[in-house]
């Protein structure tokens, strides 16, 4: 069973994240990077996997060269190797571009399944499951909250607003998690150590066959055009209690709309 | 939000701008290390810390363990952080790849521990106590003893004890009274009553491995006569499985000021509530050579004093985050200046008083922990460095350093408790807020481990006069080498008021013992351990000032703000201790019983 996880490198959502001003970017120079956070649920995922029918757990990110730090990691979790594609010409590219850098790159490699988090915090756009599967020809199965492989068939369990959903695809097959599926291990001394001699390919545009001119700010199918900062919080209501808190707790839930 | 339990950037910048360990890896039992290991060990530390250590530290404080049908009930909590904890492998971090190690330097797995001590000292006990416990087997218990319970200890399946005091010897464990009858079959027999044992009892691990001083018959008076002994909670059959048990039982419970996480324990030895082999005794198994225990203890006891140290200066430290977050945040009145009552009130930050207390509160965290720092890189350097003589260098030093490395934190990291809580005003003394716990656990610090009343005598009767003084010329040596390299920087005076307090300390010592009454040099030797102290982190201060370089952020800002309120308000009280040892002064000394 080999597992491939796209891990992303993101700016700590628990801190002030910003835009770079020059491009309207993600800026990633100065921010805390670390793994987005969803992304550990779909490593752990895997880790399971492989330790209930062996196999190989491969990571591949795409990203700036601080992004190793989220690599290490993954590897220091358990992750046997990783797939580094680092090249200046993505810098800015949208989802649908950089939908087609992974699956370059995962056409380089083989696999059974590949897993990755429902959806980045910097982007937000949850969408790569279903590009990745289309570029690929392959069944897609999102947001999986509970997984199971039994021979060449992948079994998830999904819950939306909607209802219960219980979905199943043949190998090979993308499939993206939800952070209800596992509790992350942390990694271990031992991992630690042993990450240090896991091997981390990089690999270029050049070596994935991919067009620079594909890539990139200046081709890019979305663009940010303009930005306005977050307003501030609102005051707040108080309520007084006198007698009719509960109701007047009530009747503001009401009308949030949130009972 | 960066964290109130320590600071990332603090550890970073005391590690790598200023300590340079990552020139360690070029040693060959640090060659597998590099900056990724040291950086994922401390994030690892932090995130565990974090998640798991942090969120039950007040409900641990509010739920002593209690004593219930002779067994200990504690929160579960607890035991769930400490099963992640050892999961991670952190509990041999430090230790040799024989044992299951990581060979991580002394000076990386102080700083990543300093997490959890800071999270919750009281669960954090647990380990720091088995770790201490485990390397005084590796250095000096037979092969078998290291097979049989450091391999255990450090897979965090046993944890480990420390247990010296008795109820009627704290400070002078020349007179336990604990005894130990040798056996036919070359084991001992133990009997007696040891008090203040932390972590003596506790259902958290299948098996506890005491460590215990006792007095083997007929052997000479005195520490000269006090021998060590491995005593389990459980005999450890051939196979290293759990058997009989052993007659060591818990007692009672102590009802703790602070620390309330970890069991404070009366442990009765061999009253006979277990028979072992058929019969009452605890059975023990002598650690080293008969009558050399306490040496060995000793041993071990400069890396836990670090330890203690570090504990202080952490719990001092997440109190100072905790006050600086709260003075953001507050407003409270208006400029002395501009007292118009209708313009806005302004944040505390903004008033001077505060930023004195949050300054004074900075000063002693950030130079305790860079106290602590520096002494575990000692240990690395008396292990790893490349000659015997930079070995025994490092050796000399930190052995003059121990007694302040212990005190000073423990001394001021309660203080800077309290500053926190004063920052906090009246909600500071309210249990709404963690300062007055922080405060509590930290109170401590000062009595165990040696007080700081016995480290006094130690550092004054002891570690500045062995050897022709040699520790003394060694440390005045390596501060002047430091004031000489501040010369042309903007240091200079500061390295100026270094050179000035430590002149001073070299003479008034010289002074003390020209004397030559003991009695009246030691009298005092609490003022010459703060003089000693506030010396020392004047100096650290000095250097952690240099090592900002060039850089002007914020952070590197604030290192050399701290370093001038440390020479401005804090250098100076170091004239005002040597004033008085210089005179000999005699009040303490000569006021009789009847007039106190
Ligand atoms: C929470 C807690 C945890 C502890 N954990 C452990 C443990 O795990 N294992 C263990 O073995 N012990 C432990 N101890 C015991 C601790 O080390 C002792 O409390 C300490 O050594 C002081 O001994 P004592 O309490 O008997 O005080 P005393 O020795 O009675 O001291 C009382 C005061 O007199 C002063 N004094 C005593 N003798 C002298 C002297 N010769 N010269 C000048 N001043 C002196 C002291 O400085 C102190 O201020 C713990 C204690 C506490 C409170
Ligand atoms: C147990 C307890 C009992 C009490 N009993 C009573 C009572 O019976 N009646 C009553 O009326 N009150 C009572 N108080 C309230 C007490 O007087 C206040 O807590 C105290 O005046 C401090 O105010 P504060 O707590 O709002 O702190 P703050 O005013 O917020 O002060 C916080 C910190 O900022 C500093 N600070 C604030 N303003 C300035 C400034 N302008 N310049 C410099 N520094 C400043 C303070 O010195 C302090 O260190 C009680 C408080 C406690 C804890």
């Amino acid at each position: 069973m080999n597992i491939v996880v796209l891990v992303k490198q993101v700016p700590d959502s628990g801190t002030q994240r910003s835009l770079d001003p020059s491009d309207n970017t993600v800026a990633r120079a100065a921010a805390d990077n670390v793994i987005n956070e969803i992304d550990e649920y779909a490593i752990e995922e895997a880790l399971q996997v492989k330790e209930a029918q062996g196999g190989e757990v491969t990571i591949l990110t795409v990203g700036p060269a601080s992004a190793t730090d989220a690599i290490r990691k993954a590897l220091s979790m358990g992750a046997d190797r990783a797939v580094h594609v680092q090249d200046d010409a993505i810098h800015g590219s949208c989802a649908i571009q950089t939908s087609g850098v992974l699956a370059a790159a995962l056409q380089q490699l083989e696999y059974d399944l590949v897993l990755m988090g429902a959806t980045s915090t910097d982007g937000q756009v949850a969408v790569m499951p279903a590009l990745l599967a289309e570029r690929l020809g392959i069944p897609q199965l999102s947001g999986a909250q509970k997984l199971t492989v039994e021979g060449s068939t992948v079994k998830v369990e999904r819950q939306t607003d909607g209802g219960f959903w219980a979905l199943e695809a043949p190998l090979p097959a993308i499939v993206s998690t939800w952070d209800t599926i596992n509790e992350p291990r942390y990694p271990s001394f031992k991992g630690i150590m042993a990450a240090k001699k896991k091997p981390v390919e990089t690999k270029s545009l050049a070596d994935l066959g991919v067009d620079p001119s594909s890539v990139g700010l200046a081709t890019a199918t979305s663009a940010v055009v303009d930005v306005t900062g977050r307003p501030p919080k609102g005051e707040g209501v108080k309520v007084t209690d006198e007698g009719d808190g509960a109701e007047k707790l009530v009747g503001f839930l009401a009308e949030q709309k949130l009972v | 939000m960066s964290s109130l339990i320590l600071s990332r950037r603090d550890l970073e910048f005391l590690l790598h701008e200023w300590l340079e360990v990552e020139t360690l890896t070029k040693r060959p039992r640090f060659a597998e290390h590099s900056r990724e290991t040291f950086d994922a060990v401390m994030e690892l530390a932090e995130q565990i810390a974090t998640e798991h250590f942090a969120p039950h530290n007040r409900k641990a404080d509010e739920n002593e363990p209690r004593f219930v049908d002779g067994r200990v009930q504690m929160i579960p909590e607890v035991a769930q952080a400490l099963a992640v904890f050892v999961e991670s492998g952190i509990m041999a971090g430090t230790f040799d790849e024989e044992y299951g190690g990581m060979q991580l330097p002394q000076t990386v797995g102080q700083a990543a521990f300093a997490w959890f001590k800071a999270a919750n000292v009281g669960t954090s006990s647990y380990p720091f106590l088995t770790m201490g416990n485990a390397r005084l087997l590796l250095a000096h218990g037979s092969q078998e003893q290291k097979d049989t319970y450091v391999r255990p200890m450090l897979e965090g399946r046993w944890f480990g004890t420390m247990a010296l005091s008795e109820p009627q010897a704290g400070s002078s464990l020349a007179d336990i009274t604990t005894r130990a009858e040798p056996q036919e079959d070359g084991t001992y027999r133990l009997v007696g009553n040891k008090m203040w044992i932390s972590a003596g009892d506790h259902e958290l691990t299948e098996n506890i491995v005491h460590l215990v001083l006792a007095k083997i018959p007929g052997g000479p008076p005195g520490v000269k006569g006090i021998s060590l002994f491995v005593v389990p909670k459980f005999l450890v059959t051939a196979d290293g499985s759990i058997g009989e048990r052993n007659d060591v039982v818990l007692a009672g419970l102590n009802h703790k000021m602070g620390y309330r996480g970890t069991t404070n324990t009366l442990l009765n030895f061999g009253e006979g509530v277990h028979t072992p082999g058929g019969r009452a005794g605890a059975v023990g198994y002598l650690v080293g050579e008969p009558h050399r225990g306490l040496s060995y203890m000793f041993h071990m006891m400069n890396e836990a004093r670090i330890g203690v140290g570090m504990g202080a200066t952490v719990l001092g430290y997440t109190g100072y985050l905790h006050a600086l977050d709260y003075a953001r945040t507050r407003t409270q009145g208006r400029p002395a200046t501009g007292r118009d009552p209708s313009s806005p009130m302004v944040r505390l930050v903004d008033h001077p008083d505060v930023r004195r207390m949050l300054l004074a509160a900075k000063s002693y965290a950030q130079g305790g922990l860079a106290l602590g720092l520096y002494c575990a890189r000692l240990v690395d350097e008396e292990r790893t460095a490349e000659s015997q003589e930079e070995r025994d260098r490092a050796h000399l030093l930190l052995d003059t350093l121990t007694p302040i490395a212990k005190a000073w934190p423990s001394q001021w990291g309660p203080v800077a408790d309290d500053l926190a809580i004063q920052v906090h005003g009246g909600y500071g003394y309210t249990r709404d807020y963690p300062v007055e716990q922080f405060y509590r656990d930290n109170r401590l610090n000062p009595i165990h481990e040696g007080t700081n009343g016995i480290q006094a005598l130690d550092l004054l009767g002891r570690k500045v006069t062995v050897h022709g003084g040699a520790g003394l010329a060694l440390l005045a040596e390596t501060i002047r080498a430091t004031t000489a390299r501040a010369a042309g920087t903007p240091f200079a005076d500061l390295a100026a008021d270094v050179d000035a307090a430590l002149t001073r300390l070299v003479s008034v010592t010289g002074t003390l013992w020209g004397t030559g009454d003991p009695a009246l040099a030691l009298a005092n030797a609490s003022a010459y351990l703060d003089a000693a102290g506030h010396t020392v982190v004047g100096w650290l201060w000095l250097e952690q000032a240099l090592a900002t370089r060039e850089e002007t952020s914020d952070f590197h800002e604030g290192k050399r703000a701290a370093a001038r309120y440390f020479q401005r308000w804090e250098l100076p009280k170091v004239h005002t201790w040597l004033d008085l040892l210089e005179s000999l002064d005699r009040t303490v000394l000569d006021t009789p019983d009847a007039h106190l």
